[in-house]
């Protein structure tokens, strides 16, 4: 196994404050200039269920998660021997020794024991805490055997605990006893080691949920409403935390930005959408089951053309389904969300740069087109950590549409249709509740409206109104972010993905090119209503592949409806992965080669066997 | 987008303090059936809007759906109107009043829209305690649905094809003292005399202020055996007190000389509440006594009407989530996007 190419997996039992001693291990990686590949799969439960971090270490940048697994901290008794038998031939597994006896025999595995528990015991006088403080002994014995720098490891166990400095020396002497404890025992690894690269200057790590966040506080978002839902609860934590200093006076105490926990998705939807109407920079962020609740106000806000923007961090399966595992479930959802006739903007962010300049966009997509704008993430990419270049400041000022102040409306000697279309795009103006001037004023309402905004069960009239709104439609798919096209010469192939598969889908490109030979060209997409330019460009390949994470083909569908008129609709071929862990490249690559009439690798064991433990749970 | 009178133009006669005449607060032509509860509130709260100097651009209004939520459409057509779902007037006034607290709100609901379907949006706005009026027009039955009874029927009511209503009635004025609200009045829409000042009086509290006014259906409502009736409400009446409002500015002038001088709630504004005793004491800033006077009138099958429970002290929701005096809708750019270097240090943290 090469140098700063392999798979670390700890498996621990939630609960236990694992999670902090993994980002060390990874960000003293990262910080060594080495790619990092997280992935946190974790149970829906507080304590006591088997959680696994992956972290994949690749100097070739390729961060999707990757099925392998090289190297093994031991420590969930529950899942000890498949965690084991889903080792690599080669793998290395640090176990704790007092547990010697229950560990199944493997020849190709070379066996670590570690007294973890003497270990901590011997740094940590607290017993209670010892449970926490382990985490710490195993990111030193790690750290020495892959030839971690010891002084990063100590600076990132200081950066993790600088807002709670009374744990700090427990945890730097938990690192410095595991450290010793290796150094004196155990070999450092011949081939699973950490040597300094050059690949993460001036990048940063951060999850999409955080950097979503960001991008509304940047986008000038002043009144955000949530319920909690995993996995969007953190999108919310984080905003409240960033808002505390990036939009509070210092000197008045007085907040720029209003905060609400609704009593449920109901409210969240109508306080947001109001707050819209009455001329803030309204969002909310849910999840499946949120988004079920809110699709009544959704039809309404999208009728009565009110901003806003709606976040939905995915998460699997229809009903309650698996909270804390990943899907593409609900893009067929979101895009008519409610019932009539409904359509919306989606954006579709693959990556933690897009997160936070799609969350800027759809504000000023929100005002400027006067509809909800749905921004769709996904636990992948919600709530791991990701490396990514550093978040770009917006270049742009803030754009808030067609409105028309009291100045405008004297110009106009107050004569304005609240839903006409003098500008011929789609696009109605209107008015801020407080606006003073005295035809300011108009009723908004979800029943229907003639272009005056007065009642009407006119045929003509209502249907006015309708058809300007699918003019408007036409007018947002100039406006969004085109797909993301990379034509590979004479490649016959054409893969179309979106979302957090686009890691996976770039290392299966690369892995189908050196080993099978296959050339394919990739389109990502990155909002709906789609672009124009996929007809062509599926027309210019023999088979397109469109990968999504649900169960349906959600994406597949919508081409096969945009192509249908073209011919083309017949070469779409779709790749499905919904068994809610992370996209690998394997699962595409075999995908596509076998159904390209070549073999590649082996397929994925570990997944396979955590997902059993899982169900038995 | 309406040619009503221009604010700024020289005072017609008959003009309030905002410049204004009484038909300025007037909104479309209603189509409710004529006789309906829900028109006389509509003019009364016309007369009151009028009479409280109401500047029309600087205020809002909300609702569900039902016929009491068409109402919204029915005055002051120069102020915004947002009438959004059935149930979730609550949770819209709330969020288009974060945006801009400086607005005077004005709510208005259904019996059906608040106790069934908007429950709990209803008790979560008391709770926050979002500065508006809210208006419960209370008919007892499902009026745009065609009479189905609603949850604040009286037990043992009949509907008008004669079944007998098993369930018990929810008492909003008793749930909103219970969820913290610091203004609770219970009225009749035949009543101008008490409605009006109520009305004047809520537009001053600085949370929400609960009206549950009882407004007999017409067409569905108003048989002998139901307890939603003009007869019935007529008959089972009983007023607390005489109400008086005196806006803060005039607030000492009244002279009182007849009788006994009346209770006096001050609002933080400087207005009085003036409540002249009729039958019984009632103290309504007794929040015990408060309830017990409506768990009374239940047991006894009256309808107590007048101004049950008042804090003058309530904080609003806006003061609570700590927003500046300018509306979050009216921020200026530069407040609503941080700047480069805020941005730059947060990635060095995340380096
Ligand atoms: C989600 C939803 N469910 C049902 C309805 C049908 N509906 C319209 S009005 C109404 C009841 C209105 O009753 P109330 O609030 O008491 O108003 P009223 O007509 O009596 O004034 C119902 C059930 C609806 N509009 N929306
Ligand atoms: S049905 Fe009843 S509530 Fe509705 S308008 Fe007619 S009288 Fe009023
Ligand atoms: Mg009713």
């Amino acid at each position: 196994m090469p140098v700063n190419d392999f798979s670390i997996l700890v498996a621990t039992v939630n609960g236990t404050g694992s999670q902090t001693a993994n980002l060390v291990l990874l960000r003293s990686i990262f910080r060594m200039g080495v790619p990092v590949g997280p992935k946190n799969v974790f149970p829906s439960n507080i304590s006591g269920l088997p959680t696994w971090f992956f972290i994949r270490v690749s100097k070739d940048g390729y961060v999707a998660r990757s099925g392998q697994v090289d190297l093994l901290v031991c420590l969930n008794p529950q899942t000890t021997a498949r965690d084991i038998a889903a080792l690599r031939a080669g793998a290395a597994c640090f176990f704790e020794e007092r547990l010697r006896d229950e560990i199944p025999v493997r020849d190709d595995v070379t066996f670590y024991p570690v007294p973890f528990t003497d270990l901590v015991a011997a740094c940590c006088p607290v017993s209670r805490l010892r449970k926490l403080v382990v985490n710490m002994v195993y990111v030193g014995v790690v750290g020495w055997h892959i030839g971690l720098d010891r002084d990063l490891v100590r600076a990132e166990v200081k950066k993790a605990f600088a807002a709670k400095p009374q744990a700090l020396d427990l945890n730097l002497a938990a690192v410095e006893t595991g450290w010793a404890y290796a150094a004196s025992n155990l070999p450092q690894s011949p081939e699973l080691r950490i040597e300094r690269l050059d690949a993460t200057r001036d990048m940063i790590i951060i999850d999409g949920n955080s950097a979503t966040a960001l991008g509304c506080l940047f986008g000038g978002c002043s009144v955000l409403t949530w319920y909690p839902i995993t996995p969007s609860t953190s999108l919310g934590d984080a905003f409240e935390s960033y808002a505390e200093r990036l939009r509070v006076d210092p000197e008045s105490g007085e907040r720029t930005v209003a905060i609400v926990q609704s009593e449920d998705e109901l409210a969240e939807a109508g306080m947001a959408i109001a707050a819209g109407w009455a001329g803030a920079r309204a969002m909310t962020a849910t999840s499946g089951p949120g988004l079920s609740l809110m699709s009544e106000l959704v039809g309404f806000a999208y009728y009565a053309e009110i901003p806003c923007v709606f976040v939905d961090v995915q998460r699997l399966g229809p009903s309650t389904g698996l909270p804390t595992r990943t899907a593409q479930g609900d893009l067929l959802q979101v895009v008519t969300l409610s019932h009539g006739d409904t359509q919306h903007v989606v954006l579709l962010p693959a990556t933690m740069e897009e997160c936070f300049a799609f969350a800027i966009r759809a504000f000023d997509l929100a005002d400027r087109l006067q509809t909800p704008i749905f921004l769709l993430l996904d636990l992948d990419l919600g709530m791991n950590p990701w490396m990514s270049a550093q978040l770009e400041y917006p270049a742009d000022p803030i754009d808030r549409g067609k409105v028309l102040t009291a100045g405008d409306l004297e110009r106009l000697g107050g004569d304005w249709y609240r839903y006409a279309d003098p500008d011929r795009d789609g696009i109605p103006y209107r008015t801020i509740p407080g606006t003073p001037h005295r035809a300011a004023a108009y009723f908004t309402r979800g029943s229907g409206h003639s272009e005056a905004a007065l009642y009407t069960e006119d045929p003509r009239a209502y249907q006015k109104v309708v058809d300007r709104l699918t003019r408007k439609y036409e007018t947002a798919r100039a406006l969004l972010p085109p797909p993301e096209i990379d034509r590979a010469p004479a490649a016959r192939i054409l893969i179309v993905a979106y979302g957090s598969s686009h890691p996976a889908v770039v290392e299966a490109r690369d892995r189908l090119r050196s080993r099978n030979h296959l050339e394919c060209s990739y389109c990502r997409i990155r909002a709906l209503p789609l672009s124009d330019r996929l007809a062509d460009l599926c027309a210019a390949h023999d088979v397109v592949f469109v990968v999504d994470q649900n169960r349906d083909g959600q994406m597949a569908q919508l081409l096969a409806i945009a192509l249908a008129p073209s011919g083309c609709a017949a070469r779409l071929r779709s790749i499905r992965q919904y068994d809610g862990w992370p996209l690998t490249a394997d699962f595409v690559a075999e995908a596509i080669a076998g159904a390209a009439g070549s073999t590649t690798g082996r397929s994925d064991h570990l997944v396979a066997r955590n997902r059993e433990v899982e169900v038995q749970a | 987008m309406s040619a009503a009178r221009d604010p700024t133009s020289p005072a017609a006669p008959g003009a309030n303090a905002a410049g204004l005449t009484r038909a300025d607060y007037r909104g479309a032509p209603s189509t409710l059936c004529p006789g309906c509860g829900h028109d006389s509130i509509t003019n009364h709260l016309q007369t009151a809007l009028f009479e409280a100097d109401i500047s029309p651009l600087r205020a809002a209004k909300f609702s569900g759906i039902g016929c009491s939520s068409k109402t919204t459409n029915y005055f002051m057509n120069q102020s915004h109107g947002l009438n959004a779902v059935h149930g979730r007037m609550p949770a819209i006034a709330t969020g288009a009043l974060l945006a801009n607290h400086t607005l005077l709100g004005i709510g208005i609901s259904g019996d059906g829209d608040t106790a069934s379907i908007g429950l709990g949006h209803f008790v979560h706005i008391l709770r926050r305690n979002v500065k508006l009026v809210y208006i419960i027009e209370n008919n007892g039955v499902y009026g745009l649905t065609k009479g189905q009874f609603s949850a604040t029927a009286d037990l043992g009511t009949l509907s008008k094809a004669g079944e007998r209503n098993e369930l018990p009635a929810i008492d909003c004025c008793a749930v909103s003292i219970l969820m913290g609200c610091g203004f609770v009045a219970r009225s009749f829409s035949g009543d101008r005399k008490q409605l009006v000042p109520l009305l004047k009086a809520a537009m001053q509290h600085r949370g929400t202020a609960v009206i549950d006014v009882i407004s007999p259906c017409v067409t569905f409502n108003d048989h002998a055996g139901s307890t939603r009736s003009y007869d019935y409400v007529k008959a089972h009446d009983e007023p607390l007190h005489e109400v008086g409002f005196t806006p803060g500015c005039a607030a000492h002038a009244v002279a009182d000389d007849e009788g006994e001088s009346p209770t006096e709630v001050e609002l933080p504004d400087g207005s009085v509440i003036a409540l002249r005793k009729l039958e019984r004491e009632h103290d309504p800033r007794d929040r015990e006594a408060a309830l017990r006077l409506l768990e009374q009138a239940r047991q006894r099958g009256e309808l107590v009407t007048g101004l049950i429970y008042i804090d003058p002290a309530s904080r609003p929701f806006h003061e609570s989530l700590r927003l500046g005096a300018t509306p979050l809708a009216m921020l200026p750019d530069e407040k609503l996007r941080p700047s480069r270097e805020a941005l730059q240090a947060i990635m060095a943290e995340l380096a």
